[in-house]
């Protein structure tokens, strides 16, 4: 994997997935503080992120390397109006590796073109996460053991949310049966759904948060945010039907987990935080491990 | 040019270069575009809105003295999947060939997405063809599908 950017999910095969996780889990176990010394990580972010800017340059600084960059375009040449194509070769000159995060679609694949420095994408618009789903693929595969048949709920808005579009690509691969849990306007698009069919997965969907529930291994949650809505009654109407409540985990397996991509609005009610099946906080802290685990087998350090 | 005969309306025939047939009419300027036919200065004929059994309104295009290698042709497989080119030498037909749309494109299109880098920086576009029969086209940077009917043109 060394040089390889990492700018869509469907980069990397089954097996860099599983070795990406398991040198997650090798940093997870014992820290490496000097893995990184002499190198440069640039964490180029056109556009605000607290969470993945953060995990990034904490899993840089825990390795023992060092950032630069810049976490808002309005403190970069952007604001002279440089091109992305004049940013990015200049910035391959001072550094190693290229993290970045940018508004506009397709941004990391032309960046990765434009240098021979790898580029691993921090999100580009609506587009991919890669990241994102690796840690997502972590977590449930540290809170289940197997990544192998399980059943997973995907709640929310399903139409929009990249985490659960890329979430999807990469567990077809792990024989996953799907629910999908959405209002009508945020159904999984049949792109999706036609890719499952062709793979020979299963599927459902359904209206109702609760039902069959009782089955699932993993809820993920995503939120459903009013300007999705053409019609705002529509709004009104479902908004509080996709909030999960303490008392709908009654009756779930013993180590089923609910996963968020974060930040939560408030589709995970407060009074879910304490009960032990909430996982979505470990799962920013899985961020840190596996963002070093992409880095160090990028860097051909691993 | 055009000729009344049994009713319908014909164009007259060319000695030699090529005639490209069952072009969609609201394709036919954006094939003139694709083969940049408003910067040769050869001799050109072209009808539109005529009927067509299979594609409703037609157009036609005829180009005296041009010929096209096929990978320049192919390009407007994109606006006009069916069409037909008859190479003429001698006012007779000698080949047919019928367009394919190619496996990737490479800076004849636009990707729909107003989102996208490329419509954003400037940048050659490039797609690969997800769907031939009914054109989708995958964008390689954006990741986003453009389909036949919001193809644009670069």
């Amino acid at each position: 994997m060394k040089n390889k950017s990492l700018v869509s999910i469907t980069d990397y095969t089954k097996d860099e997935y599983l070795r990406i996780l398991s040198l997650a889990d090798e940093f997870e176990k014992k820290p490496d503080p000097s893995l990184l010394r002499d190198k440069v990580v640039a964490t180029l972010f056109f556009e605000p992120s607290t969470r993945t800017r953060l995990s990034f340059e904490s899993a840089v600084l825990k390795l023992g390397g060092r950032v630069i960059g810049f976490s808002d375009s309005s403190s970069s040449s952007v604001t002279k109006g440089e091109t992305l194509y004049d940013t990015i070769k200049i910035v391959s000159n001072y550094c190693d590796l290229i993290v970045m995060r940018h508004p506009l679609e397709g941004t990391a694949r032309f960046a990765s073109e434009l240098t021979n420095i790898p580029v691993i994408n921090a999100g580009d618009g609506a587009n991919q996460h890669p990241t994102q789903t690796l840690l997502d693929l972590y977590s449930i595969l540290k809170t289940q053991g197997t990544l192998d048949n399980l059943t997973i709920f995907m709640v929310g808005d399903l139409k929009y949310g990249r985490t659960v579009h890329s979430l999807l690509m990469a567990m077809s691969q792990f024989k996953t049966t799907f629910h999908f849990v959405s209002p009508d306007e945020l159904k999984m698009p049949d792109e999706y759904k036609y890719y499952l069919n062709c793979l020979g997965l299963k599927y459902t969907e359904q209206k109702d948060l609760t039902a069959n529930i009782a089955g699932a291994d993993i809820i993920y949650m995503t939120r459903v945010q009013k300007e999705r809505f053409s019609d705002p009654i529509e709004y009104e109407r479902t908004k509080n039907a996709y909030i999960l409540k303490n008392k709908m985990l009654e009756g779930t397996k013993e180590n089923m987990r609910v996963l968020h991509p974060l930040p939560r609005v408030n589709e995970i009610d407060l009074d879910v935080d304490a009960n032990p099946k909430a996982y979505y906080f470990t799962q920013a802290l899985n961020g840190v491990f596996v963002r070093q685990a992409i880095i160090a087998s990028i860097l051909g350090l691993k | 040019m055009l000729h009344k005969k049994d009713n319908k309306l014909e164009v007259s025939a060319i000695e030699n270069g090529t005639v490209i047939d069952h072009i969609p009419a609201k394709a036919l300027f954006k094939v003139i575009s694709i083969l940049s036919l408003d910067k040769i200065d050869k001799q050109i004929t072209f009808g539109t809105n005529l009927d067509s059994k299979k594609l409703g309104k037609k157009a036609i295009i005829k180009l005296s003295d041009t010929f096209f290698i096929d990978k320049e042709i192919n390009k407007i497989a994109l606006v006009a999947p069916q069409a037909k080119l008859n190479i003429i030498r001698n006012y007779s037909v000698v080949e047919k060939k019928v367009v394919e749309v190619p496996d990737e494109i490479i800076g004849i299109a636009k990707c729909m997405n107003p989102k996208c880098i490329t419509n954003n920086e400037r940048i050659t576009t490039r797609f690969s063809v997800v769907s031939k029969r009914e054109v989708r086209l995958k964008c390689h940077y954006c990741e986003k599908i453009t389909d036949q009917e919001h193809i644009e043109i670069v």
